[in-house]
């Protein structure tokens, strides 16, 4: 009982740990392209990475299993050429969270570069520098906070994701059955001690996570006066 | 004659808090020179300052600097900002917050030139303040911080974008000096943006006032703005700020006054109008007489 409750809260964690480093590195690049961009078409790209916030996680999740079936094209193709199928697997829900928490990442660490005076990087241009060196060198140290709340915020709302790994991953213990899919089932079988157990890891988990946000982000401000 | 440095002619279309202009503008810079632009907020002078450091793009025209095009409409040429031998000032000083003030001039500086940089922070006084950041600096200091980093590139044309607005009066003569100074030391042709008549009759040799997008007047400071004659009369501008009666209180600079004057004269003025008003200058008492002074 013991051991399927820590694997259960391990694939929780490892689904977490994972969607935040992917989306740390690929949201900063989209972030930055959203922030200072003059494309026209950026709010069609912007309107999409926002949608997961408005979006049942059961459409996106729906979606995503039509398009991880071996029965369409796209799934087809993983399967016949790759031999990987992504229905009900890890690799699966890894993707769906991806996507599920792409706003919270990227809109975080948009918020952090908006935030800046523009003459930060017209500065660093006229010295000489080129974009990735004012990126690396003065954009991204001094947005800091926004890129822990990116951070936090993805982890701890992956750690609480329900519809969309409930859709795609189909509830295997061992296998995509996370800690809040754990919750559900628990009740549904009237273990409410287990589902009890479950449900305060989440709880004080995610309490944990949002405070650590804003006591960093407290002492970064009071240190540094912007 | 001195040799011009830069030509440029360029063509934009600007928003204005007054709606949109056409920011057209021909002029010409000479190497070494101290110029400067001049005229009210939002006629195109930072814009124009912008479109020389390569932030902003023209929508048309050509800038020449030496031997090079830096920017040509017609040939489609529009070099970086990177490759544009300038520093630029700005307004809010662009300071990067992260930085010691060391750092901000080890970044600026392209081969790292310790003797070069350490010559910068005595000029400007920053030596004790190594290894402050921007945050923990006074206004005075920022400003100069932003203009010693412009300097660390060793730039062959200094931007200055209303460099001094944001100081006390004080803190302002005491900089004038310093980037004349500065001026003088590191041979830099710089061009500055400035709405202050008194700065820039200090600072510059010569002088573009700018007004809706177009070169109103050019010429040495003292041609432009005409010295006023000397008479008997004293000329004050200021703010109303309570009318009662027939007494107008009036703030000139901090001074707070009270004119008395005739309902007909005050009808059509309300709180916070600006009035110019002229007195006779009563004959200039040398002294002012102690009354009961003790000892006396």
């Amino acid at each position: 009982m013991n051991d399927l409750f820590f694997q259960t809260v391990w694939i929780s964690i490892k689904l977490a740990s994972l969607t935040t480093i992917v989306l740390f590195f690929a949201g900063i690049p989209v972030a930055y392209f959203l922030t200072y961009s003059s494309f026209r078409l950026k709010v069609v790209l912007q309107a999409f990475v926002s949608m997961p916030l408005v979006l049942p996680p059961s459409v996106l999740g729906f979606y995503l299993l039509i398009a991880f079936s071996p029965n369409y094209w796209f799934g087809g193709f993983l399967d016949h050429y790759l031999s990987i199928r992504l229905a009900f697997s890890f690799a699966g829900i890894l993707i769906g969270s991806i996507i599920f928490n792409l706003p919270f990442m990227v809109n975080s660490i948009q918020t952090g570069f908006s935030n800046l005076p523009v003459s930060l990087k017209d500065a660093s241009y006229t010295l000489g520098k080129s974009r990735l060196t004012t990126i690396f060198r003065v954009l991204l140290p001094n947005i800091k906070p926004a890129l822990l709340t990116g951070v936090c915020l993805t982890f701890a709302h992956t750690i609480g994701e329900f519809g969309v790994i409930l859709m795609i991953g189909g509830n295997i213990p061992g296998k995509t059955r996370v800690a809040s899919l754990a919750v559900y089932d628990e009740v549904q079988a009237l273990n409410f001690d287990m589902a009890n157990k479950y449900a305060i890891f989440l709880f004080l988990f995610s309490f944990g996570v949002l405070l650590f946000i804003y006591s960093v982000n407290r002492e970064y401000l009071k240190w540094k006066r912007f | 004659m001195e040799e011009i440095l830069i030509d440029l002619q360029v063509r934009k279309k600007i928003h204005t808090n007054n709606g949109v202009e056409i920011l057209d503008v021909s002029l010409t810079i000479p190497e070494y020179g101290l110029v400067t632009l001049f005229g009210k907020s939002g006629t195109g002078k930072t814009t124009l300052l912008r479109i020389i450091a390569g932030l902003t793009q023209p929508d048309s025209g050509y800038i020449k600097v030496g031997t090079e095009t830096w920017y040509d409409g017609k040939k489609r040429i529009n070099i970086k900002p990177q490759q544009r031998n300038i520093g630029f000032v700005f307004q809010d000083y662009a300071l990067f917050p992260n930085m010691t003030v060391k750092e901000h001039l080890l970044y600026a500086s392209p081969q790292k030139e310790t003797r070069y940089i350490s010559e910068l922070l005595d000029v400007f006084h920053l030596k004790g303040l190594c290894n402050r950041k921007p945050g923990k600096l006074s206004g005075g200091q920022q400003q100069r911080l932003a203009v010693a980093r412009a300097l660390a590139r060793k730039p062959r044309i200094l931007l200055l974008d209303e460099p001094l607005s944001a100081l006390d009066s004080e803190t302002r003569q005491v900089l004038q000096k310093e980037l004349l100074q500065a001026h003088r030391d590191f041979h830099a042709t710089t061009i500055l943006v400035s709405h202050d008549i008194e700065e820039v009759s200090r600072l510059s040799d010569f002088v573009y006032v700018i007004g809706n997008g177009k070169i109103r007047k050019e010429g040495k400071p003292g041609d432009v703005f005409p010295k006023p004659e000397i008479t008997k009369e004293l000329q004050l501008v200021g703010i109303i700020t309570a009318i009662e009666d027939n007494i107008l209180t009036v703030s000139v600079n901090g001074t707070v006054m009270k004119i008395p004057s005739t309902v007909e004269e005050i009808k059509d003025l309300k709180i916070n109008d600006s009035i110019l008003f002229t007195s006779r200058i009563p004959d200039p008492k040398s002294q002012i007489p102690h009354l009961n002074s003790p000892g006396s």
